[in-house]
């Protein structure tokens, strides 16, 4: 039993909009999704006016729309070219500054700026699961990234139930979601009926219940209990996408002399725009910046990506210079050797790689062909 | 915690060869934890770059390390540059040790490419500073030409000692090279060790190390008591940059130290 209220209550859209100001009171940083340049991003949002309402979104493989819906619904689009990476992990980072005196003594120092407390208004099952994931690589192992452990331990989470999937998502297949049990402060669910428009909202953590506590809500009635489960219970129905229904590990092992690497290797372009997309890609660069008195240095993090050749260089050239092997790293990382490294698969399904990758490579459809190359 | 370099300084150099150079560090106030034969540390020039470089010596004096870098690059060329006084800045341990208590009560056998012998040079310190532990200890190893031969003299004072057999090869002779030519793995052939009583340990070209791998399994050195350093593009040394990536390792947290039971199937993909 939680030792906090976990009853389910109901808020309408003033309800939210107190929500973000409450957050906002308590000091906190709100991001959540707004619309921008043709496109659901993430963002501060200074008030929940600010969130999409009344916007879908229209997925496929290699394209994005936005379009008008017919109701005024804020959370019913999927996965947008952000993830919450962009805050937790974020894509450029200083990690250390070092000077060097006149004696040739060096002074290096960590770079600890003071991290925003942020509240991520929005997260989705799939993303929730992403945040998990990072969670094992940057901070779970021997060594944490200081910046990230920081950051993440800091923000609240309010999770947000799928209530209408995108043409590319495939969370069921990868059992991250459509609805969500654990790992959130809050969680809610929008429901839209003839009885209106309203949030079913619950606590996931003593601070979630402190602030749902703060809000002028409603014990949930039956009815939106009701709608809310079988809403989220019939979204799992309309997945666009699904993942082979087979040890996704193992066919990754068994693969990596399969011909369809050839065949993938064909289209992809090795933009590497799956991997700054994906919730969970987390590989980084490094780079030196030095002022121009010679004397003052900076080490830089930033995203890196297994598509581009300097990645994997060593004294001779790179170890994976076809794409072929570039595309077999990503995918065989992904879905299988992430397993041995940090305890679980690397994808959750969001769709984000086949929507914006150029070509349209669609991972679900590589899986099944090599699947089926297993099998022949 | 994201560690930053900790300033250490040169207190000795020696030119190994053309393009390579041993670096005697002393931390300047804080030490790192200790290290152990096979570990290595991130080496950082200021202001130019941070590069993984294994211990090629541990010595008990003022917690100092050596470091034999070859220059290759921007930033080993700046570490090989380092003046004596000059500081650096080191993070580390990181890796997989060697474990050479693995090979206790049977033969030693280092087989070393370049700069591999490097990482090999703690080991063998170690083996001869535990000699009764262990039986013979064999030492191979290869360079390109006689004068890319490192610790040329060690190696000669080795020759010397009791229970170590040193051989050397080279690919292309000089004027005077009166040894042998060719792959180490020739050397194999001639050193005289108990295959199933054998812990081997290797490190060189990833070449070097296949070949090797694969005749001391035909000479029956079992798979895992095949010791291999292996090598890729690192960045952090923590397991968070990806880079270091074989399959399902994480080379600066899962090796670079392997055993050739688990790395002999990843070695024979291409371009994993
Ligand atoms: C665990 C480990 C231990 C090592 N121990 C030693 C050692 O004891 N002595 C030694 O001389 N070298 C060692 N190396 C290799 C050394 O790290 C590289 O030579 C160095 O990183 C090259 O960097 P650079 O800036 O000088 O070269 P760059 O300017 O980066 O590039 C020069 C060349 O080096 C290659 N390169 C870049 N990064 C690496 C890398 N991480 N490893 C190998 N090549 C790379 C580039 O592809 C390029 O061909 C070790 C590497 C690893 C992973
Ligand atoms: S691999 Fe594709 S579907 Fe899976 S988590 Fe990454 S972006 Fe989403
Ligand atoms: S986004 Fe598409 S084209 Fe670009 S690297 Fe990924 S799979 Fe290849």
């Amino acid at each position: 039993m939680a030792d906090y209220d976990t009853t389910p209550a109901v808020l309408d859209r003033a309800g939210l909009a107190a929500l973000v100001r409450v957050l906002a009171g308590r000091g906190r940083t709100v991001v959540g999704p707004t619309v921008r340049d043709g496109a659901i991003v993430l963002a501060e949002l200074d008030s929940a006016d600010q969130l999409p309402w009344g916007w879908g979104t229209e997925l496929e493989a290699g394209r994005y729309r936005l379009r008008r819906r017919d109701d005024e619904a804020g959370f019913a689009h999927s996965a947008g070219p952000q993830s919450w990476k962009t805050f937790l992990h974020p894509a450029r980072e200083r990690q250390w500054s070092a000077d060097r005196d006149p004696d040739g003594q060096l002074t290096i120092v960590p770079d600890r700026p003071e991290q925003p407390a942020y509240a991520f208004l929005g997260v989705r099952p799939c993303d929730l699961r992403a945040i998990a994931i990072q969670d094992r690589v940057l901070a779970g192992g021997h060594f944490a990234d200081d910046g990230y452990r920081t950051r993440r331990s800091g923000a609240f989470l309010i999770a947000l139930e799928c209530t209408e999937p995108g043409g590319t998502c495939f969370c069921v297949s990868m059992g991250s979601g459509p609805g969500v049990e654990a790992g959130y402060d809050l969680a809610l669910t929008e429901v839209l009926d003839d009885d209106g428009h309203r949030f079913l909202i619950r606590a996931g953590s003593p601070e979630g219940a402190e602030v749902l506590a703060e809000l002028s809500t409603d014990r949930a009635d039956e009815a939106t209990v009701t709608t809310a489960r079988t809403t989220v219970a019939a979204a799992a129905e309309h997945m666009g996408r699904a993942m082979p229904p087979m040890d996704l590990r193992a066919l990754m092992g068994d693969s990596l002399d399969a011909e369809r690497w050839d065949d993938v290797a064909a289209r992809c372009l090795s933009c590497g725009n799956c991997t700054l997309v994906c919730p969970t890609c987390f590989c980084t660069t490094t780079e030196e910046i030095t002022d121009l008195t010679g004397d003052h240095a900076e080490r830089w993090q930033s995203w890196d990506t297994c598509f581009d050749l300097d990645f994997s260089l060593l004294h001779g050239g790179p170890v994976r210079s076809s794409t072929r092997s570039r595309y077999r790293q990503w995918l065989t990382h992904k879905l299988g050797t992430w397993h041995e490294q940090f305890g679980s698969s690397g994808c959750v399904g969001c769709g984000r790689c086949l929507v914006w990758c150029p070509v349209g490579i669609d991972i679900t459809e590589e899986v099944a062909a090599l699947a089926e190359e297993a099998t022949s | 915690m994201t560690e930053v370099p900790v300033p250490y300084q040169v207190v000795r150099r020696s030119q190994e060869t053309t393009d390579t150079t041993t670096l005697v560090v002393e931390p300047v106030a804080r030490a790192l934890p200790p290290f152990r034969p096979g570990q290595f540390a991130m080496i950082y020039a200021f202001g130019v770059g941070e590069i993984p470089v294994s211990v090629s010596g541990i010595l008990d004096h003022r917690h100092r390390l050596a470091h034999t870098v070859r220059a290759v690059g921007a930033v080993s060329a700046a570490v090989c540059a380092a003046a004596e006084g000059q500081e650096l800045g080191l993070r580390g341990p990181f890796g997989t040790g060697w474990e050479l208590e693995r090979a206790a009560g049977g033969d030693v056998l280092v087989v070393a490419g370049g700069i591999g012998l490097a990482p090999l040079r703690p080991l063998i310190r170690a083996a001869l500073a535990g000699a009764g532990r262990y039986r013979r200890l064999n030492l191979l190893a290869g360079a390109r030409t006689p004068d890319d031969l490192l610790y040329a003299d060690e190696l000669r004072c080795l020759a010397d000692a009791a229970p170590a057999h040193v051989a050397v090869t080279v690919d292309r002779p000089g004027h005077g090279w009166l040894g042998s030519v060719g792959m180490v793995t020739q050397l194999l052939n001639r050193a005289d060790f108990a295959p199933g009583e054998t812990t081997a340990f290797v490190c060189g070209p990833e070449a070097m190390i296949r070949a090797t791998a694969r005749d001391l399994r035909h000479r029956g050195v079992p798979a895992d008591r095949i010791r291999v350093s292996l090598e890729r593009n690192m960045r952090c040394a923590t397991g968070h940059c990806g880079h270091c990536q074989l399959g399902p390792l994480l080379l600066c947290r899962d090796g670079p130290v392997a055993g050739y039971d688990r790395v002999a199937p990843l070695l024979a993909v291409r371009e994993l």
